[in-house]
């Protein structure tokens, strides 16, 4: 009866556990099946390479990448660059050298650099400092079946805007439900075919976000496709041990405990 | 060592007795691992073990991330992005640190209520139980000062809360509050000496271990009958006992690794599930986050602390009482800390003389409903509170306190208990047939 009711309550307890229980305004965010997701989900080399190049084009405008290393464009698990293409990423920023205080072409050991002159955010780990979904009663369930919400809150806020927009203290705010106050100081960033891919890809609003999203959950979180291997692995070893354990100890009790009486 | 009757280590004449006269430290080890232990014990009893990983999880995980970590506020956030980034998996020794933080909280509450169900803190076992909540204590202080070091959006202001709650005590409360910050508000100085301390109470811990452990191998564990092994005989004691090694050894580390099997799956797939997102964005002391919510395994205190706002009844008769003196905010942090005291006091007010709760027909309602009080409190902890949260936190903690200072008392005059197994042979046997047949 104990371990019945123990079993249960560790469930419940299990679950109910997460900071994640913080209710959050903000409006409604679609849930978005990115290849990411799951325990097998892996990056899609080729959405991080447009999403990489949507960030380019049109976020770097005002938002900086800060903490991620410009080389890591051509680590395994990212956008995958070939070697002179990231050279040739790095050479287009200008970057003050540290040791000579002098301003020289950027180096694939650089960092992406610095961009808050608009007020605009640092990107580097937007995909994970914003949760999209919390439900429900604030316990974050929703979070085991689709994720933290991270990227679909990018996605939803990129295609949130009402159209509505309004003038305040020398500011203007346009309204978009996602953002957690209603009114955002940033102007709707991308439109239908601004950006154009090589590999043809569909550039409307939603399918430009859902890249750039990508690439924001990647700069996030570089090395998740190294940690889910790692995962994998770990788990289906840790699970051959307790099956080894198991049949150890049944077979070093059975001498002690018999059958169990009713 | 132990006082339950056994077999004793044997120094065979040469080095091993030579080293015996001048160092027993093999006869500690063996009486240590051969203890006799109850051959009842369920799987509630493994939650020990598991306990002792996760300190030596985190230790180990803890002084690597320490090589590559920098307490200063410029550069610490920065530099677990770095351990993120560029440390050889360093990624995964970070979701391990944070997240093994939440396995040693869940197996700790587990092992506390355990205890609570079948009376563990009962004599003579009284001073385990202190010790064990001295380790807690220790382990929230830990846990508190580690979360600050990523310098994150919510370690900067968790810190400010938590450390604001010192400022609440009448008339020292502001020097204590900048004595513990090391200025006037959380800063360089702060971050600091939360990381030497976040270094140093790891092995105060394991020092409180070894206590903790002395001390219940000294009184025999306790067992869910609650009924005390034989020590009239080392026979008899044999039939209420098998040796520590290899029975429970075995059986817990098969425990651990199916607990392992879980652990490995969240750090591997959802490692930020249980962590606040606030906390990737880098600490800003002119930006408040619109909700400070503290890690899960402080919720429930955290409601405690939050409960008791200047409306209730009982706030308003303290202050005007203490002619106010004893305002909201320092009502609800004695109320917190109350709330871990009358635990730690729970073996002088539990007044049955039976010790498991399994023979205690009134107080297993009562148990209950207070896990369901715990769970419901750590809910509530982490809603934004309105007029019913508030309802709901005040209630909780009510029945928290209810459970401790009036129930349990009460319940040991009032209850009529079951009658209990002679041994723990007989209740074994009536429960397990005899292996031979």
């Amino acid at each position: 009866m104990f371990r019945k009711i123990a079993i249960s309550a560790v469930s419940a307890l299990s679950l109910m556990t997460g900071a994640v229980f913080a209710a959050e305004e903000g409006g409604h965010v679609e849930d978005v099946a990115f290849s990411f997701e799951g325990p097998f989900g892996s990056y899609d080399t080729h959405q991080l390479q447009r999403g990489l190049q949507v960030y380019t084009e049109v976020c770097a405008a005002c938002h900086g990448l800060n903490f991620v290393p410009i080389r890591t464009l051509g680590d395994e698990g990212g956008p995958q660059l070939p070697e002179d293409q990231v050279r040739a990423y790095a050479k287009a920023f200008t970057v003050t050298d540290k040791d000579t205080g002098e301003d020289r072409p950027g180096l694939p050991v650089d960092l992406f650099p610095a961009n808050t002159g608009a007020g605009a955010p640092d990107l580097s780990l937007m995909a994970k400092a914003r949760a999209g979904f919390h439900g429900p009663y604030g316990l974050g369930f929703n979070q085991i079946f689709k994720g933290m919400g991270g990227p679909e809150y990018i996605v939803s806020l990129l295609h949130g805007y009402t159209g509505e927009q309004k003038d305040e203290a020398g500011s203007t705010f346009y309204e978009n439900p996602v953002f957690s106050t209603g009114w955002i100081k940033m102007p709707p960033p991308l439109a239908d075919g601004q950006v154009t891919f090589a590999d043809g890809a569909p550039n409307d609003v939603k399918h430009m976000a859902e890249d750039v999203a990508a690439f924001l959950m990647w700069t996030a979180e570089p090395k998740l496709n190294a940690r889910k291997d790692t995962g994998f692995k770990a788990v289906l070893f840790l699970i051959l041990l307790s099956s080894l354990l198991y049949l150890t100890n049944k077979r070093l009790w059975s001498g002690v405990k018999g059958k169990k009486l009713h | 060592m132990a006082g339950i009757p056994h077999d004793h280590y044997e120094p065979k004449p040469g080095f091993q007795t030579w080293l015996h006269n001048r160092l027993p430290i093999v006869a500690i080890a063996y009486d240590t691992l051969m203890i006799p232990t109850p051959k009842n014990l369920n799987w509630m009893w493994i939650w020990g073990i598991v306990l002792a990983f996760c300190l030596g999880l985190q230790i180990i995980t803890g002084v690597v991330l320490a090589m590559h970590y920098t307490p200063h506020v410029d550069l610490a956030f920065r530099s677990v992005e770095h351990i993120m980034r560029d440390v050889n998996g360093g990624y995964m020794l970070r979701y391990i640190h944070a997240n093994g933080a939440s396995l040693f909280f869940f197996a700790v509450y587990l092992h506390i209520f355990r205890g609570l169900y079948y009376g563990s803190y009962k004599a003579p076992r009284e001073v385990t139980w202190i010790i064990g909540m001295l380790i807690y204590l220790a382990m929230m202080a830990t846990g508190f000062m580690g979360y600050v070091l990523p310098w994150g959006q919510m370690s900067f202001w968790g810190a400010t809360v938590i450390t604001g709650l010192f400022g609440a005590i009448p008339g020292i409360g502001p020097t204590v509050q900048e004595w513990l910050l090391g200025g006037p508000a959380v800063d360089n100085a702060t971050l600091n000496r939360f990381f030497s301390l976040h270094y140093l109470l790891p092995f105060v811990i394991a020092a409180l271990v070894a206590l903790h452990i002395w001390a219940f191998h000294n009184t025999g564990n306790n067992n869910p009958t609650g009924v005390e092994v034989r020590r009239t005989s080392k026979e008899d004691a044999a039939k209420d006992t098998v040796p520590f090694w290899p029975y429970y050894v075995i059986k817990d580390l098969f425990a651990l690794c199916v607990i392992l099997v879980i652990f490995f799956a969240v750090v591997s797939f959802m490692p930020n599930f249980l962590g606040d997102p606030v906390n990737y964005v880098q600490a800003n002391p002119l930006s408040t986050p619109a909700h400070i919510v503290p890690e899960w395994y402080f919720l429930p205190f955290y409601a405690i602390l939050r409960a008791f706002t200047a409306d209730v009844w009982v706030v308003q008769l303290v202050h005007f009482v203490t002619f106010g003196i004893v305002d909201a905010k320092f009502f609800g942090v004695v109320a917190m800390f109350g709330a871990i005291a009358v635990l730690a006091l729970v073996p002088w007010l539990d007044t049955s003389s039976v010790r498991s709760g399994r023979y205690r027909p009134k107080f297993k309602a009562w148990f209950w409903l207070l896990v369901i009080d715990f769970i419901v409190l750590m809910w509530v902890g982490a809603q934004v509170p309105n007029e019913l949260m508030s309802w709901i936190s005040l209630i909780a903690s009510a029945y928290w306190f209810a459970y401790f200072l009036v129930i349990l008392p009460l319940l040991g005059v009032l209850e009529k208990p079951l009658p209990q197994p002679a041994t723990i042979e007989e209740d074994f046997k009536s429960h397990y047939a005899n292996p031979a047949e």
